[in-house]
């Protein structure tokens, strides 16, 4: 495939969307998408929780690059490239910790907690024009966030985070709302697993809920079993319809009535008749910081939203903050949290976690098998010489505005942005 | 029996009984004969796969990758029977391997029970997903039999990574 080649297929007349499956095994796309999304837009990096104190850091992957995300001695968050400017070796090797500076264990240069050069073993070899400052560990030109969620760019002349944002920002704020002080935390605990597949299904594997009743039959089993009412109207996908939300840049999100029981806050038999109190309380206090609409909204809506490219946030069964990189066409890394009020009780936390095992993650009652319908859609793609499109086109008849959560208005959203990216 | 860097011969029934229990247990989630399997735990046993990162942390403020406690454990081995649990279906072909099995007591009238594992998980069109790590269960004797109030699978791997999903009983 070109430099012009086409992957996505828009038809309005005939009410038609398609993705060759091409955008999902070639080579030639990926190295497109390094170079034009990954390396140009805003890429999410991490949460002030997890490094609160001078000194705390974390090392993780980046788009690709290793990222050593820290506080420095004066509490200024940075996402430092992990990479002694010497001879390239990874500088600091641990997961995360708390350290004035770090060692590289090849020639053992040193540097401080901001990246600047410490300190270097014979040092006088050099000669007279050695010069400290040249050997900081590299940054990427921008690194801001918006309300606790740091994202890094590659690109100096990116428009700022929050423009970027657009639309997500309400979103993220909904979120938000569910703490009495408007702070979140990552929670202890990293769920790290591989999907052989590429990167972009599980972008619409994350807002579909077109395949809701399908591949989680067995969570819908194990909900209804547990006294929470599942039942559909004739004709519908599942016990409550929503919406495909377009929110600007690429970014989307659904936005749906809430039946499946939120730990903020809406009770279900699962959590048991002794957390039913706490959790009206729970709701209370919303209604009494938030008035009854936005309460409303807060408590009673599942929202699964995207930050173009690779971040998604789901406020639904519990809050998970999941991010993926492409290692190559066919397999991606997927790093997923719990994030939780700051407030939480411990019971109210365990009570959160307990939520989230129910659907999410690797040992969850769903994303098992959404990992498996990726896996098996990625084998599919080896026919693509007499199958070669993907079909999006749910909904496609009506105005944006109308789009439900179970057409699939939202993921075009999507892939109209990648198209002007990609496609350019 | 109370000092783990002795031998103490009279541990050794104990020991072989635990082994054994540890058998059975693998060869019946091998066979998928989860019914059978657990029946082999108490009426209000807990399952546990701690997060890679977190292998001895607490699942009450710890984000897990599996934490059942005796209801959810049902509804997974309802699920697991499914034809519709799509990430087992076909189910994976499995194979276990126990070793390094040890016993001391715990609190009460608990032992606790150690064994190191090798677990093989095979699927059609796909490369063999291999699981290690080290079980951590506690044992209570109930009606003569041996058995397991909570049951903790703690996987070696910094991350889940290639292994991609516990979509099985592991």
């Amino acid at each position: 495939m070109g430099q012009h080649a086409r992957y996505v297929f828009e038809d309005a007349a005939a009410d038609r969307f398609l993705v060759h499956r091409a955008a999902f095994f070639s080579e030639e796309v990926l190295r497109l998408e390094q170079e034009r999304i990954f390396q140009k837009c805003w890429i999410y990096v991490g949460h002030s929780s997890e490094i609160r104190n001078p000194g705390d850091y974390l090392t993780r992957n980046v788009a690709g690059y290793p990222i050593l995300f820290s506080r420095d001695n004066d509490g200024k968050v940075r996402a430092l490239v992990n990479v002694c400017p010497h001879r390239g070796a990874i500088v600091c090797r641990e997961r995360s910790g708390n350290a004035r500076s770090f060692h590289c264990m090849y020639h053992g240069w040193t540097f401080n907690n901001d990246g600047t050069l410490r300190g270097v073993p014979g040092q006088d070899a050099y000669g007279p024009k050695f010069d400290k400052s040249r050997y900081s560990l590299p940054e990427p030109p921008r690194l801001e966030s918006y309300r606790d969620f740091w994202f890094l760019n590659f690109d100096p002349d990116a428009v700022d985070l929050h423009t970027y944002l657009a639309g997500a920002k309400d979103y993220i704020d909904l979120i938000l709302d569910q703490s009495p002080s408007g702070q979140m935390e990552i929670i202890s605990g990293t769920q790290e697993y591989d999907i052989r597949a590429n990167w972009k299904l599980l972008v619409e594997n994350s807002v579909d809920d077109y395949h809701i009743l399908i591949t989680h039959r067995t969570w819908i089993n194990y909900m209804a079993n547990s006294g929470v009412d599942m039942r559909r109207k004739p004709g519908e996908m599942l016990p409550k319809i929503g919406r495909g939300v377009e929110l600007g840049n690429g970014h989307l999100t659904t936005d749906n009535p809430n039946y499946r029981g939120r730990p903020v806050a809406a009770w279900i038999s699962v959590y048991g008749e002794e957390a039913k109190e706490d959790v009206a309380n729970i709701k209370a206090e919303l209604v009494s910081r938030l008035g009854e609409a936005r309460a409303e909204r807060v408590a009673n809506t599942n929202r699964n939203l995207v930050i173009f490219p690779n971040l998604v946030i789901n406020d639904g069964s519990s809050v998970t903050v999941r991010n993926f990189t492409p290692v190559s066409p066919t397999l991606m890394k997927v790093t997923s949290f719990a994030l939780g009020p700051v407030e939480e009780t411990a019971e109210q936390r365990a009570r959160r976690l307990h939520a989230f095992l129910t659907f999410y993650g690797p040992g969850g009652f769903a994303t098992p098998d959404d990992v498996a319908a990726l896996e098996a859609a990625q084998e599919g793609y080896s026919a693509h010489r007499i199958a070669p499109f993907n079909d999006i086109s749910r909904g496609m008849h009506k105005p944006m505005a109308d789009q439900f959560d179970t057409d699939e208005g939202h993921i075009r959203v999507f892939w109209r942005r990648w198209r002007e990216i990609v496609e350019a | 029996m109370n000092d783990p860097a002795h031998y103490d011969p009279a541990n050794e029934a104990l020991r072989r009984e635990v082994e054994w229990l540890f058998y059975r247990e693998a060869e019946l989630l091998d066979a998928w004969k989860l019914d059978e399997w657990r029946a082999l735990l108490t009426e209000d046993a807990s399952y546990f796969v701690p997060p890679n990162d977190k292998p001895h942390g607490d699942h009450n403020n710890t984000l897990f990758i599996v934490a059942d406690d005796h209801v959810r454990l049902h509804e997974r081995i309802v699920r697991l029977k499914d034809p519709n649990c799509h990430s087992e279906y076909p189910p994976s072909r499995t194979r276990r391997f126990i070793s390094n099995v040890r016993v001391t007591p715990a609190s009460g009238n608990e032992w606790l029970a150690r064994a190191n594992f090798i677990v093989h998980r095979n699927r059609r069109n796909s490369d063999v997903r291999i699981f290690t790590g080290e079980y951590i269960n506690r044992l209570v004797r109930l009606n003569g039999a041996l058995k397991i109030h909570e049951r903790r699978a703690i996987l070696d791997a910094e991350e889940l990574g290639a292994m991609g999903a516990v979509s099985f009983i592991l």
